[in-house]
């Protein structure tokens, strides 16, 4: 160290390795508005319209009276706020039979789907559980044609149904509908509950096993308990299902029962005359806003009932 | 305590083969026993009631030059080989962009798969409405000074399929690109810096390096869309009925037709057998890809 | 000189979190400099920031004198291997090699060229047909190497490259490494949080905690020599003992136990008075003495011993710490026996116990 009574500088190093001045520093600059990140966004913009300017029609139309929507402009908001379609799509439209509008088809929808998605998981679940933990011979064999029947066109399968359900003395009711979604439903939910029962440690299973515990002891006091999302997954895609389902509601059902879908359908597309367009976006609306509020507050969940089945096989 | 406990085969494990019965009885006598029954009396000519008057190929002649079947068949080819490469490409290009690390990622996803959550009903009437002529998107680019612009897809037998290919994408795509997306993010983040050290630009790594290794999701996406499109339904009848006259009629529609309406239960029989016909064309090949070689069960 | 690669005062944070500090580190040309440390130090995180994978805060990179701060890793002039390969697995070995080469446009001859080089030094030749899947780990972390080598650089990077290869493909490998480095000669720097490839490895050790360097040195100061008590305690195994006392007699005299210790001996800084301090010593460092020797023993009571074939490692407390100490396998211990142990103050590390630092 230099002595502080010397009066001199101390040399500036010369040649150094390094100048440490020269050159970039830090952070690289990352433009915001490069025309790249433009691009990304004003694709994934412009796909976000075209998903949601059909939402935003319905809602503008049924909230607009007829002599506006006749003007033109689909994508306008209303100039005069009217909830008159709703109240008509709920309660007066006319289907070919009768004028109560949709109320009738939304609690038989409710009717149908409350025992349906019960029933569904019910039954799904204890297979999936069986499939897994309780292995028989043959048990695979079956599970795999349960899979492959959930590819066949359901068509095949109408008429022998039909028969089956006459004999069984509940074609057209309720619990015929009922019984064609619990077994339309199985092969997916029972994948579903499969796939999740196996993730589940098998220490958990022999341990209680071990303690004495039997098939359904095992079930309610074990596996049940484990299983919260992967039920509410179940659920999600039952709702969403069962509630938009048209085919087998149009097939198995009587007038009096018909499904809010199929309501929907005769309202707006076998109505002579005069369309009532705002009528018709608000029936759509009222239909389709179950699932919706499903989908909006299960986020993630959905995705994973999604991903669950694309993963068959 | 009484010396043998083992039990007969038939009792060992009884709970669950109970448990096991519904899935049971519903492959065996639904899904199996179903089929087999439509495919056999699709060789009678049961009329208003299935009768067992077998008549050969009868069913399927009258099928094959029955002008409305196979305008059906073609209607379904053109519809379903649009639909599989749109939906698939542009399910995955969607993909690709929300694996740009974005932000709001959240809210682009949950704007894209909302319409799955949608009846086809409920998709086939709203698009009805939007590609009203009169009402719809075409008067409303008019208005805005373009008097000459077309738009009326639902109006022209030539372009109906492309109305329901638009619906149809709507609905779909964002299902496609969720699945895409779940395989993407699946790839080994090692690989991509790799290819970067590699100097390999961004695209390039997409295109030779990722899609090859997502081949698996690749295929099980076909399978599921293809299986899907063949039922096609639901949206025909709300957004154009089969219209306008024939030219949107789909097997679908032709197997209700005769089933329930035309009372003649026979050909319907024969429709959904050359239905279940196609799909096994998809299913056969793809299961013998996955499994090929290893035994079932 | 030109250093190989420079980091001046690299920082990095996520965030509020800092998890590089204002790193200063200077690699010489040809050297194998090894990062190494306990997970969550900022080793691979350094590494990374060396390769351009990921951005830094703060700070400058320069590599063979180009500063390389803002470029992008493929123009870098560094090859990387990483720990799960990262092979292409839809391509052949050969079209591993060849991928990133096609993509600059090289000539095919000479992209033949490198191709061929490389599988002659990693013997890789009979398998440059076959696809990553077909190939044990061995091999693959061989072409992984074998990628970076075809880049014709100057510095290559691992990343934890035998984490996931059993033990003896590790030993194997370790070897290869350390021959293909003398064979190439290149700036290699080397991430693993073992220390015996640390140890075998390094030209010159740089022992990481918490996104700071420790201590940057050849591997036998580091262990023979280690600046504070966490390096101390994480470089061998058994790790070092440390026995807490104090100094005094003007730093001449460490006590613990009731034993007073000379320190005389002791190489490394002139010792001062601490209240706290720690003496580290290594188990070969202690030897078992016949009976008490002023200034050079401790007391200390037999507590379990580990026969392991050549010799014993033999627990024991004292000064209310435990240590372990080397022992040949003939000399049976029984639980509870009072002993004398001497202490090699010459190999010792002095600690104080505030600073950790050594003395």
């Amino acid at each position: 160290m230099a002595d502080a009574t010397v009066n001199t500088a101390p040399p500036r190093p010369s040649g150094t390795r390094i100048d440490a001045a020269s050159g970039p520093r830090g952070a690289k600059p990352r433009r915001r508005l490069s025309p790249g990140n433009i691009m990304l966004y004003g694709t994934l913009i412009v796909v976000a319209l075209y998903y949601l300017l059909p939402l935003w029609v319905m809602v503008m139309t049924s909230v607009k009276g007829m002599p506006e929507i006749r003007m033109g402009n689909i994508f306008a908001p209303p100039v005069e706020v009217t909830f008159q379609p709703w109240v008509k799509a709920w309660a007066e439209a006319c289907t070919g039979l009768n004028c109560d509008g949709l109320s009738r088809g939304f609690w038989n929808s409710v009717q149908i789907l409350i025992p349906s998605v019960i029933l569904s998981i019910a039954v799904a679940s204890v297979n999936g559980y069986a499939l897994v933990n309780w292995r028989f011979k043959g048990s695979d064999v079956f599970f795999t044609i349960l899979i492959f029947g959930s590819f066949i066109p359901y068509q095949i399968m109408l008429y022998p149904i039909v028969i089956l359900l006459r004999e069984m003395g509940i074609y057209g009711t309720l619990w015929g509908l009922v019984l064609v979604h619990t077994i339309f439903g199985m092969p997916i939910l029972t994948l579903l509950f499969r796939n999740y029962f196996s993730s589940l440690p098998e220490e958990l299973f022999k341990a209680a096993r071990v303690d004495g515990a039997g098939f359904w002891g095992i079930y309610f006091r074990i596996m049940l308990p484990m299983s919260l999302p992967i039920f509410v997954v179940a659920v999600i895609l039952q709702v969403t299902g069962i509630w938009n389902d048209f085919l087998f509601g149009v097939v198995y059902t009587k007038p009096e029962l018909y499904p809010m879908t199929v309501q929907l359908n005769n309202i707006v597309n076998s109505v002579q005359g005069v369309k009532e367009y705002n009528v018709n976006m608000a029936a759509t609306l009222l239909t389709g806003l179950v699932p919706l509020i499903v989908y909006f507050l299960s986020g993630k969940l959905f995705v994973r009932g999604i991903a669950a089945g694309a993963v068959k096989g | 305590m009484a010396g043998n406990t083992r039990r007969m085969r038939p009792f060992r494990n009884i709970y669950a083969k109970i448990a096991a019965l519904p899935m049971i009885l519903t492959t065996l006598v639904v899904f199996v026993g179903g089929t087999i029954w439509t495919v056999t009396y699709s060789f009678t000519d049961s009329k208003l009631l299935p009768r067992l008057n077998f008549v050969g190929f009868d069913q399927y002649e009258r099928l094959w030059s029955n002008s409305l079947w196979l305008t059906s068949i073609q209607n379904l080819m053109i519809f379903g080989v649009f639909s599989l490469v749109f939906t698939i490409g542009m399910g995955f290009l969607l993909a690709v962009l929300m694996d740009q690390k974005i932000r709001y990622e959240d809210t682009f996803r949950t704007i894209m798969l909302y319409p799955f959550a949608l009846s086809f009903i409920v998709t086939g009437l709203v698009w009805q409405w939007v590609l009203n002529p009169d009402l719809g998107i075409q008067h409303f680019v008019r208005g805005l000074g373009f008097e000459s612009f077309e738009f009326d897809p639902l109006s022209n037998p030539d372009t109906v399929l492309y109305g329901l290919l638009i619906a149809g994408l709507w609905q779909g795509t964002g299902f496609v690109m969720c699945i895409m997306l779940a395989g993407l993010r699946g790839i080994d983040e090692d690989i991509w810096k790799a290819a970067r050290v590699d100097g390999i630009p961004r695209w390039k790594t997409y295109l030779f390096v990722v899609i090859p290794m997502m081949r698996p999701v690749f295929i099980t996406v076909l399978v599921i869309v293809a299986s899907g499109i063949i039922k096609l339904y639901d949206l025909v009848v709300a957004q154009t009925s089969g219209g306008p006259g024939n030219a949107s009629q789909v097997p679908a529609m032709y197997v209700y037709r005769y089933m329930f309406t035309a009372q003649n239960l026979g050909q319907g029989f024969a429709a959904s057998t050359m239905m279940l016909l196609s799909v096994l064309i998809v299913l056969i090949p793809w299961a013998y890809l996955e499994f090929g070689g290893k035994k079932h069960g | 000189m030109q250093h190989s690669i420079s980091v001046k005062d690299l920082t990095l944070n996520f965030g509020a979190v800092s998890v590089l500090k204002t790193l200063n580190l200077d690699v010489a040309e040809g050297e194998f400099i090894v990062l190494l440390g306990p997970s969550g130090c900022g080793k691979s995180t350094l590494l990374n920031c060396l390769a351009g994978l990921l951005d830094i805060s703060d700070g400058q990179i320069w590599i063979k004198g180009k500063n390389v701060t803002w470029a992008e890793p493929s123009e870098r002039g560094i090859g990387m291997v990483f720990q799960s390969y990262a092979l292409y697995p839809q391509m052949t070995v050969r079209g591993n090699l060849s991928f990133g080469l096609k993509n600059a446009r090289m000539p095919k001859d000479e992209i033949d060229r490198r191709v061929a080089r490389a599988a002659e030094i990693l013997q890789i030749g009979p398998l440059l047909d076959r696809k990553p899947a077909a190939l044990s780990g061995g091999q693959r972390q061989r072409v992984a190497i074998g990628r970076a080598l075809v880049r014709d650089v100057d510095v290559f990077l691992f990343d934890e490259p035998l984490s996931n290869l059993d033990a003896k493909l590790r030993s194997e490998l370790r070897v290869e490494i350390k021959r293909l480095h003398a064979r190439l000669g290149n700036t290699m720097v080397y991430v693993t949080h073992d220390q015996i490839e640390a140890l075998t490895l390094a030209d010159r050790i740089a022992v990481m905690r918490g996104g700071i360097i420790q201590q940057l040195d050849a591997p036998q100061t580091i262990y023979n020599k280690p600046a504070n008590l966490f390096v101390a305690g994480f470089i061998g195994s058994p790790s070092m003992n440390f026995l807490h006392g104090s100094v005094v007699d003007a730093g001449r005299a460490f006590t613990v136990a009731g034993a007073k210790i000379d320190l005389s001996a002791y190489d490394g800084g002139r010792p001062v008075d601490m209240d706290k301090a720690i003496l580290g010593l290594r188990p070969e460092h202690i030897t078992l003495a016949a009976e008490a020797e002023p200034g050079r023993t401790i007391p200390a009571t037999v507590e379990i011993d580990e026969p392991m074939g050549a010799d014993s490692l033999v627990w024991l407390t004292t000064g209310g710490t435990q240590i372990s100490v080397r022992v040949p396998v003939e000399r049976r211990l029984a639980p509870g026996t009072n002993v004398h142990l001497r202490v090699d103050v010459a190999k010792a590390s002095l600690f104080d116990a505030k600073s950790e630092q050594r003395v």
